[in-house]
């Protein structure tokens, strides 16, 4: 079914409000998305009808907030299509899944002349946990570059995927420049050789359907924040067996079986790796946000924004001085672009006067940037409530940014 | 749209397209870098200090408009000050950019580098235009670290 994105931004409040005097065009989503009242208001719901602790009171308002916060740990595994709801460990981010994800290899396999791979195109978020794991453990940290058009060099990335590889962590949707990655055959290339896969779904759920057994991947890391979910929650999706042979994470309440001062016994996944009490009434929104996206249809959004990304890769080819960063064979809805002889931070400045919300930056790619040259360049993406006014209403303040600077 | 003409000054803009010490001296005695973890930006500045005199200063590097412009100005701004003059100076400049931006402007001798008082409204650009400042007393310190808007 087709999308009416006219109709669904009346679901955003945000939407409707004033920047800079000017109605809000928000093409900033990759940052982090807008989020619909159904989230807000099952939160604001949670908290004044079933409000309590999880896992700890045999109150009755305690076991109803457990099943709601548990219930959505079995709807998140549908949704991306784990085999069991142990699979999902709720965290505070992508950040912290990964992180999480480092932190154990680095205590368990990881050993000196080890490698870690990683590719060019990752957020910092998927750099430097790696890198922090591998100095402590005196492993090697390599990297999968990738080429003009954005798109990794699969060469590359057979070639170094070697005996001493530990772990393949990568984007499953680059942030910086849109690029999907072909994780599903990078995966099977990485399990033959016997190395096991973290991907980076930050910019991949909210855009399209995902399903971790076809992907195949050990893990899989997501924030709720970027799925028009509240911010301070993510997930860390990991294979029952990939999962349970990493030691906890961080050490606390509700994460141990007993404690004493001689020994403490742990929980098993995902319960382990969830010390103290967790973003309940963000699990919660989560659970709304999700339960929105599946009524509109992961197909539909898809098809929404590719049209969008279509019709915004015509029009912006029309700017004089416009130049296309990150050109790949398949991209998400996210256009990375400079603007000739003006930064991205005096368009973004300009844009701002008009209304509209861009990132400008490195986008925490920093790698990134340095090997396409540019210091920062300017990223508009688009979600299921962007409209083709939006990228009209980019194109006209991309004029005005010319006129400024001229 | 009065507020960017505000941010954008003719001045500025001038700058911004052609840089005034945008080299690098060969008989530069100190020099920093810079860097604005923000957005990536670094620039270095060269100065060529005599008895106490910035003789020369001169930059490198490439940023936003506010951030060039800024480095053009300051180094033309500081040649021929002593070292005391050009720490009264960076004062003078970082209180302008964080004043209250409904407060008159106070020229504290800053003469042309008022021009920077647009910068106050967007409180996101004031580390654009504080960048070089900051670089440049890390030049005169001498510290060896790279200095940043932090």
């Amino acid at each position: 079914m087709k999308l009416d994105a006219e109709r669904l931004r009346a679901d955003f409040p945000i939407l409707s409000t004033l920047a800079r005097g000017r109605p809000l065009v928000f093409l900033d989503s990759a940052a982090s998305a807008q989020k619909p009242r159904a989230v807000l208001d099952a939160m604001q719901r949670f908290y004044e009808t079933s409000y309590a602790n999880v896992h700890r009171g045999v109150y009755e308002l305690s076991e109803r907030a457990t099943q709601a916060f548990e219930g959505v740990r079995t709807k998140i595994a549908g949704f991306i299509g784990a085999a069991e709801a142990r699979e999902i460990v709720f965290v505070r981010g992508t950040t912290e899944a990964i992180n999480l994800v480092a932190h154990g290899l680095a205590r368990t396999t990881l050993g000196p002349g080890d490698e870690v791979l990683i590719t060019e195109l990752e957020h910092h978020s998927n750099i430097v946990p790696w890198q922090m794991a591998c100095q402590e453990r005196g492993a090697k940290l390599r990297v999968v570059g990738i080429d003009d058009r954005g798109d990794l060099m699969l060469e590359e990335l057979d070639k170094l995927l070697g005996p001493r590889t530990k772990m393949l962590a990568l984007a499953h949707v680059s942030n910086a420049l849109g690029t999907v990655n072909p994780v599903r055959e990078i995966v099977k290339l990485a399990h033959e050789r016997g190395v096991p896969v973290l991907l980076d779904g930050a910019q991949a759920v909210p855009h399209q359907k995902l399903d971790v057994r076809a992907l195949d991947c050990d893990f899989y890391a997501f924030s709720s924040h970027k799925l028009f979910g509240p911010t301070g929650v993510g997930v860390l999706y990991g294979r029952a067996d990939a999962l349970s042979a990493l030691p906890p994470y961080q050490g606390g309440g509700d994460m141990i079986l007993s404690v004493r001062f001689e020994e403490t016994t742990y929980q098993g996944i995902p319960h382990k790796f969830e010390a103290g009490t967790p973003d309940i009434a963000g699990v919660i929104g989560l659970g709304a946000a999700i339960d929105y996206l599946s009524v509109i249809g992961l197909d539909a959004i898809a098809a929404h924004e590719h049209e969008l990304l279509r019709y915004a890769g015509e029009q912006l080819a029309r700017v004089p001085g416009l130049r296309r960063i990150g050109t790949a064979r398949e991209q998400a809805a996210v256009i990375s672009f400079v603007l000739e002889g003006v930064h991205a931070h005096d368009v973004g400045t300009v844009l701002d006067q008009h209304g509209i919300a861009v990132r400008t930056g490195h986008h925490c790619a920093q790698p990134v940037m340095e090997r396409y040259g540019v210091p920062a360049t300017v990223r508009a993406s688009f979600a299921l409530y962007n409209t083709k006014l939006d990228v009209d209403a980019l194109v006209r303040g991309l004029d005005h940014v010319r006129k400024v600077f001229a | 749209m009065s507020d960017l003409r505000d941010l954008y000054q003719s001045v500025i803009l001038d700058h911004n397209k052609s840089p005034r010490n945008l080299r690098r001296p060969a008989d530069a005695n100190r020099s920093a870098e810079g860097r604005n973890p923000l957005c990536g930006d670094r620039l270095t500045v060269f100065l060529t200090v005599e008895n106490g005199v910035v003789k020369d200063a001169a930059f490198e590097g490439s940023g936003c408009a506010i951030s060039t412009a800024s480095a053009s100005l300051m180094t033309e701004g500081v040649k021929g000050r002593r070292e005391e003059e050009v720490f009264k100076l960076f004062d003078g400049f970082h209180r302008l950019l964080t004043s209250d931006p409904a407060s008159p402007v106070e020229d504290a001798g800053l003469g042309k580098l008022t021009v920077f008082s647009g910068v106050r409204e967007f409180p996101v650009r004031v580390k654009c235009a504080t960048l070089a400042w900051h670089t440049l007393r890390a030049a005169l310190q001498g510290s060896g670290l790279p200095a940043t808007t932090e």
